[in-house]
């Protein structure tokens, strides 16, 4: 049952913020407030417990019949990988809904309504052990994201809004057709029709055309991440989100797509995973590459922050698909890591936003001398996202990096070049905003409490697992070993055919 | 005739006789409200009366009519969807017609027609289905007599609705000519037999261009966009309910007992029809600034799709085709339901630019949020009955391996959103013109919209209901 109020909480939250909104707008930013904290505090109390008690692989499970007569059931479970990231999920939220407090004053209601709905569909895609239950969270994050940006983004909204929605829509409509070719194809095989993931994934990889099947899958999950060349929604959604959008769809939706192949395209695929995979490797390190460098050529902070997400989640890509013990807990910890830290360099680049209105470098320049406590946050994430070691994206990086060249020296050695390139871009992105002469006079109020407690608790987890990152490998490892295990038999298996 | 034939179908002579009384009546008191009323009683007890009449079932009453939970089913939902129409016309009318009391008896009387159709079980009630039903539209269409385009549009639906009967008159009389018969179920053996002449596969391919011509399929589609436009949008809501429904759950019981020996020639064809009509109904809604245009396309789209699972067969297909034209129906109503809302405080015209929608969600967000609905619906979005409709047609397709016709299906499915997006936005946008917020809907109206936009979102999160109930209806035309 717990699964399903951390599903429904935040949802139950956005109908009642809109019902309070009518009375007032603050009313209304409380309620979305409890509600998100709630679920927050109720997925940090069951890692705590789940850290202090012996449990199998799963942490939790709730099953029901749905729709019987098509084998759907209404089927939540819990382990370790979806602990780590319906805690960050949560987590990411309290932030959203705390950055938008005054940035947001239009239809302050259904703002809150489209987060929250936003975040209970997130969280049900990390929790969900149904395929068509899954398809379902999947499709259900797609509208309020679109309202979301579409409505309180910036100049370019509608554009981005469109180009968003059209590219996760039509890759899921791939992976929907995968879904129902897997039950029928499982279903003819074996006679047992049904969407759930435990039995098909008890299957083995014995569905016929697993291959296309599998391809299905990963264009849903290739546009989320985003992989080069399916990237190009990115930008535009993550420079006209509103700060909050921002931070949700760099620090969580992302997320889902690496989630999405590790949890359903390699285990359910593992042959044709693993003839991927090497393709998938490559594109991943093109990813690095080709982010880092555009990244370094933006004039625009989001738009910048936002390459540096395709940089990162191409390290996420080739640590998932390395399959070695430490490239996928490098992978965990890079997509909490990154989550916190891009998420960060977002809420920053709402603060100038919303204190400059503007994010253009050329116009920012010199506010370290007016904004100090901003600058040493600016500083502080920038470095997080170049990987400096004691912040979290180092040990992800870096266990990625080790892990790949166990398996393949050639790609991790041209992979560490992004880290040269991610050096140039971060510490540009504070030479431009931070550093120089004050030529416009910039006179700005410098953070407040809302705004340092919001940073400051970011900072503090983004120490947490640069210093401290061993609880989260525990939670996560059992999680990985059947991916492990795949990535590294269908692999030795393929070389041996040849 | 026995007692248990006319139990069996009752709901037919409910509407029938209802109808003649309401017409004579509204002769002598032609007020609005009388015959508002009046129709409004005689299709709720027509509703009432299936639950009189499923005890009888399955039986088939007079050669003509075969009254089984099948066409109880789709009576059901013709009766509901004319009652929705009705109650949006309540207020549509007020400022467009004095004497408005022919128009609810009109729409009792295409019910008529539409319940006979779907209840056929031989060529003649089909026809005379048909014809009953094309009668009550010219009139329906062209009622706003002062509106251009509604005359327009009643004349270009009497030519399509001739041309249609033409072609099936002679088809049935190139069957008949073949196979001496016109009912269903004797026409299946003798067609199976494979001794036939060219004369019964000609007929029935003319049967099915009428059929085609009625549903709209490419490429007998031409009608229907400006068919749409022209009406008053709750008859154009009708017209794309109820009567696309009773005549495809015609072909469907048509091609299903006629068919004991599968029929690959005939299954071409209509793939070759499906892909055509949803690829050209998707591609050509791309291109409206016209909403009542724009959702013309769509619902030829959505006949596109509604025609895979007739190829795929049971036991998904038929299901998903009862299970799709529930949803489709509730949501094509509220759609329309919220145009002809906008529209009723006109004298004339009507709200149907995709301008004339821009910020309207400031002006009535309850109406903006019930056309989003609807509009998420259509796409096939989670937490509306859209969402499981399209999945079950996908799943008939992927169960008898018609994977090509799948993933055509899966991209019409996202160009589709395309469109369905621009109407979207522009209600979510802000204005600049008018900001004057739009009245309310009246009382008959608003328990439209709410009722369909229960039925939308119910299905979509817990469709199994319904799902149980399109089951057993369609378990005995394919067993």
């Amino acid at each position: 049952m717990v699964l399903t109020w951390l599903v429904v909480i935040p949802a139950i939250g956005g109908v009642l913020a809109w019902i309070a909104s009518a009375r007032s707008n603050s009313l209304a930013r409380w309620v979305a407030l409890a509600a998100i904290a709630v679920d927050f505090a109720l997925a940090a109390g069951l890692w705590i417990s789940a850290a202090l008690t012996r449990h199998g692989t799963l942490i939790a499970q709730q099953q029901a019949p749905w729709i019987p007569q098509f084998g759907i059931s209404y089927h939540l479970a819990m382990d370790g990988l979806s602990l780590l990231l319906v805690t960050l999920t949560t987590l990411l939220g309290v932030v959203s809904v705390a950055v938008s407090w005054t940035e947001i004053q239009d239809r302050v209601g259904a703002f809150h309504f489209a987060m929250l709905m936003l975040l209970s569909g997130i969280i049900g895609v990390f929790l969900a052990y149904d395929l068509v239950l899954f398809y379902f969270f999947w499709e259900l994050m797609l509208v309020p994201m679109y309202f979301v940006i579409g409505l309180w983004g910036h100049e370019n909204r509608i554009y981005a809004a469109i180009k968003f929605f059209l590219f996760t829509f039509i890759s899921g409509l791939f992976m929907l057709a995968s879904i129902l070719g897997v039950f029928i194809l499982h279903g003819s095989a074996t006679g047992r029709y049904t969407f759930d993931y435990t039995t098909l994934m008890a299957a083995g990889g014995a569905i016929p055309y697993s291959f296309w099947l599998m391809l299905g899958f990963f264009a849903a999950f290739a546009v989320k991440l985003p992989m080069v060349p399916l990237h190009t929604w990115l930008p535009d959604a993550h420079t006209e989100a509103p700060t909050a959008g921002s931070v949700i769809l760099a620090g969580l939706l992302l997320k889902t797509g690496a989630y999405g192949i590790i949890r359903f395209a390699i285990p359910l695929f593992p042959m044709a995973s693993g003839e991927v995979r090497q393709a998938a490797m490559i594109l991943g390190t093109v990813g690095i590459l080709y982010g880092a460098v555009l990244a370094f050529a933006q004039s625009d902070f989001k738009r910048m922050v936002a390459y540096t997400s395709v940089s990162h989640l191409g390290f996420v890509l080739l640590g998932i698909y390395a399959g070695t013990r430490i490239a996928l807990q490098g992978a965990v910890i890079e997509i909490l890591a990154h989550g916190i830290s891009t998420g960060a360099l977002f809420v920053i680049a709402g603060v100038l936003q919303e204190r400059t209105h503007t994010r253009d470098f050329d116009k920012l320049g010199g506010l370290w001398a007016a904004v100090p406590k901003l600058g040493g946050f600016t500083l502080l994430f920038a470095m997080a996202a170049l990987g400096l070691p004691g912040l979290g994206n180092f040990v992800g990086e870096f266990m990625i990096l080790l892990g790949t060249f166990a398996v393949s020296p050639a790609i991790a050695i041209v992979a560490t070049v992004g880290f040269v390139l991610s050096v140039v871009y971060a510490l540009r992105l504070v030479q431009r905003s931070m550093y120089g002469p004050n030529e416009n006079d910039w006179a700005l109020p410098d953070l407040g409490a809302r705004e340092m407690a919001i940073l400051g608790g970011m900072a503090a987890v983004i120490f947490w697992l640069g210093l401290n990152p061993q609880p989260v490998f525990n939670t996560a490892r059992r999680s990985l070993e059947s991916v492990r295990q795949i990535l590294t038999t269908s692999s030795t298996e393929a070389r041996y055919d040849k | 005739m026995s007692f248990v034939d006319l139990q069996a179908i009752l709901p037919l002579l409910v509407t029938a006789y209802g109808g003649a009384v309401l017409m004579t009546l509204v002769a002598f008191a032609p007020g609005r409200r009388f015959a508002f009323g009046g129709a409004l009683a005689v299709l709720i007890a027509a509703f009432g009366s299936i639950f009189g009449a499923f005890p009888a079932s399955p039986r088939q009453a007079t050669p003509l009519l075969i009254i089984d939970p099948y066409s109880l089913y789709f009576a059901g939902l013709v009766l509901i969807a004319s009652i929705l129409v009705t109650l949006l016309c309540h207020r549509y009318l007020q400022p467009r017609e004095k004497t408005s009391g022919a128009l609810f008896a009109l729409i009792v009387f295409a019910t008529v027609g539409m319940i006979t159709i779907a209840a056929s079980a031989h060529f003649v009630s089909f026809f005379l289905g048909l014809e009953t039903l094309s009668i009550s539209l010219y009139g329906l269409i062209g009622y706003t007599r002062r509106r251009k385009q509604s005359l327009e549009a009643a004349a270009k639906y009497l030519v399509l609705a001739a041309t249609a009967s033409a072609f099936l008159l002679f088809g049935i009389a190139l069957i008949y000519l073949d196979t001496g018969t016109m009912d269903f179920l004797r026409l299946g053996p003798l067609l199976a037999s494979g001794e036939r002449s060219m004369s019964a596969y000609l007929g029935l391919v003319m049967v099915l261009v009428a059929i085609g011509f009625k549903l709209a399929f490419v490429p007998f589609h031409m009608w229907s966009p400006d068919v749409y436009q022209g009406a008053p949008a709750p008859v154009t809501a009708l017209i794309a309910t109820g009567s696309k429904g009773a005549v495809l759950a015609l072909l469907l019981r048509l091609v299903y007992t006629t068919s004991t020996a599968p029929k690959p020639w005939l299954f071409a064809v209509l793939a070759v029809l499906s892909i055509a009509t949803m690829s050209v109904g998707n591609l050509l809604a791309l291109l409206q600034t016209n909403v009542k245009r724009l959702l013309a396309y769509s619902s030829i789209a959505h006949l596109g799709y509604l025609i895979i699972p007739l190829i795929a067969g049971p036991p998904i297909g038929p299901l998903s085709i009862a299970f799709y034209l529930a949803s489709y129906f509730a949501t094509n109503i509220a759609a329309f339901g919220v145009v002809s809302v906008l529209s009723a405080p006109m004298e004339v015209g009507e709200v149907e630019e995709i301008g004339e929608y821009r910020g309207l969600s400031r002006r009535n967000p309850l109406l903006a949020a019930t056309m989003a609905l609807a509009l998420l619906s259509l796409t096939g979005i989670p937490l509306t009955s859209g969402f499981f409709a399209k999945l079950y047609i996908l799943s008939s397709a992927a169960q008898r391996g018609l994977w090509a016709l799948l993933v055509i299906a899966v991209i019409n499915s996202g160009i589709s959103a395309f469109y369905y997006l621009r109407v979207l936005i522009a209600m979510y946008t802000r204005a600049d013109g008018d900001q004057t917020p739009f009245p309310k809907p009246g009382a008959a109206a608003a328990l439209a919209l709410g009722f369909s936009v229960a039925v939308i979102v119910f299905f979509g999160v817990y469709p199994t209901p319904l799902l149980k109930l399109a089951e057993a209806a369609t378990r005995i035309i394919a067993p």
